[in-house]
């Protein structure tokens, strides 16, 4: 199972950030997960939203340059070892981890975190046979 | 056969058009020696007298005219005609300095209005069509020249002027424009535009005519692809007269330049020595049918090669290459020399748009040299790594072009002003000359 992550490009400049969160409120989306990763002169907005893709849309109207990419919300227990019990799952069968972050919800006490690899299906399929669960575009809105 | 505006003079022997020339050379400088104060003061420098000038053969004798002796001269002093026989001015987009103004007589814009006539037919024009001038009109040689061309092959004009990209592509789509004129970067700004609002199928353009600007033949390409049309180029200067001095036909393999009005030379830049046909250096043109504004040995600083060899089109007029540079806006970095159009070939070499601003500074007696390119949809990734790694491939590919490292800097799409006139593509900021 997977969810849509939305990859926005932004210049790192004063407001540009603001700048795109407007477009997403003024539109009524709502964030689930917001990570930036970013060089001096640019980054990488990455969101997870209720609805990609009208946020999509929206920021495609505003002249942002916009991805949608498949990523894996995984369910994690709150308790020590537990990212590591993940890590070492990918480990195992040699999946490439590209990055992650973390990923808030208020509907329960899990942790959750957004992976992205180099092969999805091949993480979805072993995640899934090591008992992790992963949440559905369906599951973010509650 | 060909689609000519006048065949008889387009496609005449070599031996026809010299004779010509050879006839209309010596009567100009027989007129401006005896009506120019300028020129004659020139030529008595250099110790030449009009009778010197028998054939083009003696056309290295006469003194370089440069755009300082234009500024010097400025209003009035290259005048060949009382005022009072003048009917028209047009200006350069004067950057630095005192701007130059041309004058012409009617019988000037005729002439003018024929060689864009001559290019709007070598692109396929014909009275059916509908000719789309979105190049500015006022000052700027680019709209009236086109819109007179157009006029004369009875084509239906649409005198758009620069500018509302709304308006442009109703009036595109609504009238069925045929021909496209404006710069190439509006071109491919129109292109962009076009396709965003899924109205590809909806234009009837078949052939454009881009000038005023440098461009590359992969912005033809990308042009000619998103728009479906054939893209000529076409050549000018508002000194010499405007668009249509010289012209692209369907082999796209140079512009022909309307010998029968303007004789062209090409010089060693330096020494200022005239180059056998082949070789690269500064072009210099001789306007032998300019009653008003007539230039001679007009240095315009544009870098070509001139070429007699035979074209398909049955024209026999000389073709110049595009330019290749100018030897004033060749950019000196590091002791090296840039021309910006390198710089956008590796651009489009590597996926990114012809959308780029370079910009040089000065940090601790040090160039520094940066180039801004916006960033595509297709060079977009949510994985920093694979940017950052198209970053460094384009950042070796334009050391291996320049011969010095360029900085890039990935900026947002559209944030590089668009220009609906001619590009801004060099910002030096270094303090060169203590201003
Ligand atoms: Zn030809």
């Amino acid at each position: 199972m997977t969810i849509k992550q939305i990859s926005v490009f932004v210049e790192n400049k004063l407001g540009n950030l603001a700048e795109v969160t407007d477009v997403l409120a003024s539109a009524g989306i709502n964030m689930y997960a917001i990570s930036l990763a970013d060089t001096r002169d640019f980054g990488i907005l990455r969101l997870i939203v209720d609805d990609s893709f009208a946020a999509a849309q929206v920021l495609k109207e505003n002249n942002y340059i916009v991805s949608i990419t498949p990523v894996l919300a995984l369910e994690l227990p709150n308790e020590p070892g537990s990212l590591h019990k993940a890590l070492s799952v990918l480990e195992e069968n040699n999946i490439d981890l590209k990055y992650l972050y973390d990923f808030n919800t208020v509907t329960t006490r899990n942790a959750h975190l957004v992976f992205r690899v180099e092969d999805t299906k091949k993480a979805e399929e072993v995640f899934g046979k090591a008992g992790f669960r992963m949440l559905s575009q369906e599951d973010l809105k509650g | 056969m060909g689609n000519y505006y006048q065949p008889e003079i387009e496609c005449a022997p070599r031996e026809q058009i010299l004779a010509l020339q050879n006839e209309r050379l010596v009567k100009q400088v027989r007129n401006v020696y005896d009506h120019v104060e300028y020129y004659r003061k020139r030529m008595d420098e250099k110790g030449v007298k009009p009778e010197d000038i028998r054939s083009v053969e003696d056309l290295h004798k006469l003194p370089f005219l440069t755009k300082d002796d234009l500024r010097e001269a400025y209003p009035y002093g290259l005048l060949a005609r009382p005022l009072s026989d003048c009917v028209r001015i047009q200006s350069t987009s004067g950057t630095t300095g005192r701007r130059v103004v041309a004058f012409y007589t009617q019988h000037d814009i005729d002439l003018w209005d024929e060689c864009c006539a001559r290019a709007i037919m070598a692109a396929g024009g014909t009275k059916d069509d509908v000719v789309h001038v979105c190049y500015g009109y006022g000052l700027f040689t680019g709209g009236p020249g086109l819109n007179g061309g157009s006029h004369k092959v009875g084509s239906l004009t649409l005198p758009m002027s620069s500018g509302n990209t709304e308006r442009q592509i109703q009036f595109m789509t609504d009238l069925g424009s045929t021909i496209l004129c404006c710069t190439p970067s509006y071109a491919a700004y129109l292109a962009e535009s076009i396709i965003e609002r899924g109205l590809r199928d909806k234009i009837k353009l078949k052939a454009g005519i881009f000038g005023a600007e440098a461009w590359t033949e992969e912005m033809r390409h990308d042009i000619e692809e998103k728009l479906g049309i054939k893209a000529y180029d076409i050549y000018g200067l508002t000194e010499i007269s405007g668009p249509g001095v010289s012209f692209e036909c369907e082999e796209q393999t140079g512009m022909h330049i309307n010998e029968d009005h303007f004789i062209a030379e090409v010089i060693n830049p330096e020494t200022g020595e005239v180059l056998p046909e082949g070789e690269k250096g500064e072009l210099v043109f001789t306007s032998i049918t300019k009653e008003a504004f007539p230039l001679l040995r007009y240095r315009t600083r544009d870098i070509c090669i001139l070429s007699r060899k035979k074209c398909s089109c049955g024209r026999t007029h000389v073709k110049m290459t595009k330019p290749l540079g100018r030897s004033d806006d060749m950019l000196i970095v590091k002791g090296v020399n840039v021309f910006p159009s390198q710089i956008e070939t590796v651009l489009l070499n590597k996926g990114y748009a012809a959308n780029y601003q370079i910009i040089v500074t000065r940090v601790k007696n040090s160039d520094q040299l940066e180039v801004q390119v916006e960033m595509t949809p297709e060079m977009f990734s949510d994985s920093m790594g694979e940017i950052t790694g198209r970053e460094k491939e384009l950042v070796d590919a334009l050391k291996a072009m320049l011969g010095i490292y360029a900085k890039v800097k990935l900026v947002a799409p559209k944030s590089i002003q668009r220009s609906e006139g001619k590009a801004v593509r060099v910002i030096d900021k270094r303090d060169l000359y203590g201003k």
